[in-house]
């Protein structure tokens, strides 16, 4: 029963355990501890790179955190992170790997930036919803090219959602510098901008929009499915076992295709949020990696709905923190850097919802 | 258009193709040994970018394609490590090396943006091959590296399938509860494989720097690692389809390069989505195949080992 067993001092032992059931105090650790080593790992490097890490961290924080403009931009930045941290949580619950997120949010942003520019003297009250259909039809379309051969064929949609995100980056990137550049951008690769009625209203005097209401309904709608519908208990079934989930009669292929679509939908929403709210017009280069982000955050948040909005908030703060520290020189990947390390804690610490440390004394024999 | 635009077409597929067969042969190594490593994109960036800093420093390719199988081992380290000792969902894991590795390879990579390589590895006609008729052009007219896989893949091939550590790999990939019992020790084969398979990802993308285009960018490998998980796949698992496969998606970019050169009425972006529509429809393709054919992955493949759980 023992993994590694070490003597540490002659009278007492210490061994790693199997656990029957992980207790709620560890799960919610695990992130946590992963959060610090990564800021003491990270903060390593960063010294390495000739920075002074408590500096930098302090300033990341302050900014993200502590400022009134700041708080803002990190919740703005949040509204993307969580609709696409949802779609990516919902698929991941299914163990279903959509890596797509980042394609899909760009598809999403682009049906949305059509409907803005086809519509240009329409009111709000249709605009915008049509804006908001088009965006999640055009993400769940997007994210049926890899289900469909998966639930049909069992193609890897690992691979097959991930290259997608480059042929949609290069279609936004041909639209913007091709049929849709507008000729009196002075060459900048920008469609024309979108009508006041195809913009989200913002809270007040700041950057904080709707899409923010959008984003929690989209949490609570999802919560309701995953764990409150009959639905919902079939994905997480399939996700615990598609043994049981077919000897039971579920319908795995129908359902893959469904929660592909639906994760998609949400990242297709994510990118017409940010697009109808924020640039208001479609832009190449609009996402900072929301998709790939929103790997990070379902991973951390566990594919629970309501934890997704939470990491969501911490992720963006690290990403409005990181850009405010590009002033000082600390390159923008950084963000990565640090993103990429988390997960490595996070799977590492793991281990410990399913293993104990143990310090027993030694029986005298 | 005379045979040599062929010609050159040709041999540009096969120095596009070198990188990817590079990266697919490590990881075909790995996953052989059952560990899928998704982090090959993140390995090859490292790769590329370390590689590139101590040419730039030492003026001495060599050292730099040394410096980058090292750093990329270092980060399979982590994967194994992860996967491996600490039984971590393996997709997860290579994420985050993808992830990790495409910041890190930005953040030290920062200061080398726009620096041309003051070495690169030059191409080497081999004297008589080279003057064969088509083929010379095609395959002997590159540098060392690209002669490099040439020897490596078939030596890859018979280390798997004719040597004893070959088969070994083979079993502790096909089913590892086996393999512990007759003996072989296969955390350790895992180890090995999933570190070597990192180095050889790194190598790929040290071509990148140091051959293929002497200079460093951003995230300048753009998905050839995916391409190289696969190509893994369309190989079958088998390092001699790996070389047929990579020339194949060598050519598909070539192709897509050569004809924005050549300014048809396509748009290059159109051009560009090429090289990753091709490679979903050959997976897909493939895939159809081997399910009629009954072949496939190695059956442990993605599944941690626990002695525990036999």
């Amino acid at each position: 029963m023992l993994v590694a067993q070490k003597k540490f001092n002659p009278g007492y032992r210490i061994r790693w355990e199997k656990r029957l059931v992980s207790t709620p105090l560890i799960n919610f650790s695990i992130p946590v501890i992963s959060i610090i080593m990564t800021l003491l790992a990270g903060g390593a490097v960063i010294a390495a790179m000739g920075f002074d890490p408590i500096f930098i961290f302090q300033g990341m924080f302050t900014s993200a955190f502590l400022s009134f403009t700041g708080l803002m931009e990190t919740t703005v930045k949040a509204i993307p992170l969580i609709l696409a941290g949802l779609g990516v949580a919902l698929a991941f619950k299914m163990l279903l790997w959509n890596i797509g997120a980042e394609g899909q949010l760009h598809m999403g942003a682009f049906a949305a930036s059509g409907v803005a520019l086809a519509l240009p003297d329409a009111p709000a009250y249709i605009v915008l919803p049509t804006m908001i259909l088009a965006g999640m039809v055009a993400g769940a379309l997007w994210a049926s090219l890899p289900a469909i051969p998966k639930a049909y064929l069992g193609v890897n949609e690992i691979i097959t959602s991930l290259l997608l995100n480059y042929v949609a980056i290069f279609w936004i990137d041909y639209l913007v510098f091709g049929p849709w550049r507008d000729p009196a951008a002075l060459g900048f690769p920008i469609t024309k901008a979108f009508g006041q009625a195809a913009r989200l209203p913002m809270f007040g005097d700041t950057r904080v929009h709707t899409g923010l209401l959008i984003a929690i309904a989209a949490a609570i709608a999802l919560y309701i499915i995953l764990y409150h519908s009959k639905w919902g208990c079939e994905i997480r079934v399939i996700g615990e076992s598609q043994g049981a989930a077919r000897y039971a009669g579920m319908n795995i292929r129908r359902n893959i295709i469904l929660v592909m679509m639906l994760s998609g939908a949400l990242a297709g929403l994510a990118g017409m949020v940010e697009i109808s709210a924020i640039h208001a017009r479609l832009q190449a280069g609009f996402s900072p990696g929301f998709g790939y982000t929103a790997i990070i955050i379902a991973s951390l948040a566990r594919m629970h709905p309501g934890w997704v909005i939470l990491v969501s908030f911490l992720m963006s703060g690290l990403l409005v923190g990181g850009f405010s520290m590009q002033i000082h020189g600390l390159p923008v990947a950084t963000v990565q850097m640090l993103q990429g390390a988390i997960l490595f804690f996070l799977l590492g610490g793991n281990i410990l919802t399913r293993y104990r440390l143990t310090i027993r004394r030694k029986k005298v024999a | 258009m005379d045979y040599t635009f062929y010609l050159a077409v040709l041999a540009a597929a096969v120095t596009a193709g070198t990188p990817i067969l590079y990266a697919a042969l490590g990881e075909l190594l790995a996953e052989r040994s059952g560990v899928l490593n998704l982090g090959v994109e993140g390995m090859m960036l490292v790769g590329a970018i370390v590689g590139f800093i101590i040419a730039v420093n030492t003026a001495n390719p060599w050292l730099g394609v040394g410096g980058a199988m090292l750093a990329s081992g270092a980060l399979a380290l982590i994967h194994a490590f992860l996967t491996i000792t600490l039984q971590a969902n393996q997709v997860v894991s290579g994420l985050a090396l993808t992830m990790f590795g495409a910041g890190f390879s930005s953040f030290i990579g920062r200061p080398f943006v726009g620096i041309a390589a003051p070495v690169s590895f030059q191409n080497i006609p081999i004297p008589i091959l080279s003057q064969i008729p088509y083929l010379g052009d095609i395959f002997f007219r590159h540098d060392p590296l690209v002669y490099l896989t040439y020897i490596l893949a078939p030596l890859m091939w018979f280390l798997l399938y004719w040597t004893r550590p070959g088969l070994n790999i083979q079993a502790v990939g096909e089913d590892p509860a086996a393999a512990d019992a007759v003996g072989i020790n296969v955390k350790l084969v895992r180890y090995l494989c999933v570190i070597t398979g990192g180095m050889f990802a790194g190598l790929g993308g040290a071509y990148l720097t140091l051959a293929f285009a002497p200079l460093w960018l951003d995230g300048m490998t753009a998905g050839r690692g995916w391409i190289a998980i696969a190509l893994v796949i369309f190989a079958v698992w088998n390092p001699l389809k790996a070389i047929a496969g990579a020339y194949l998606f060598g050519g598909v970019a070539a192709m897509s390069f050569r004809m924005q050169i050549l300014e048809i009425p396509v748009s290059p972006f159109f051009l560009q989505m090429m090289p990753y529509l091709f490679t979903i429809m050959v997976l897909i393709i493939v895939t159809i195949q081997a399910s009629v054919k009954r072949i496939g992955a190695p059956k442990a493949l993605g599944l941690a080992y626990d002695r525990e759980d036999r």
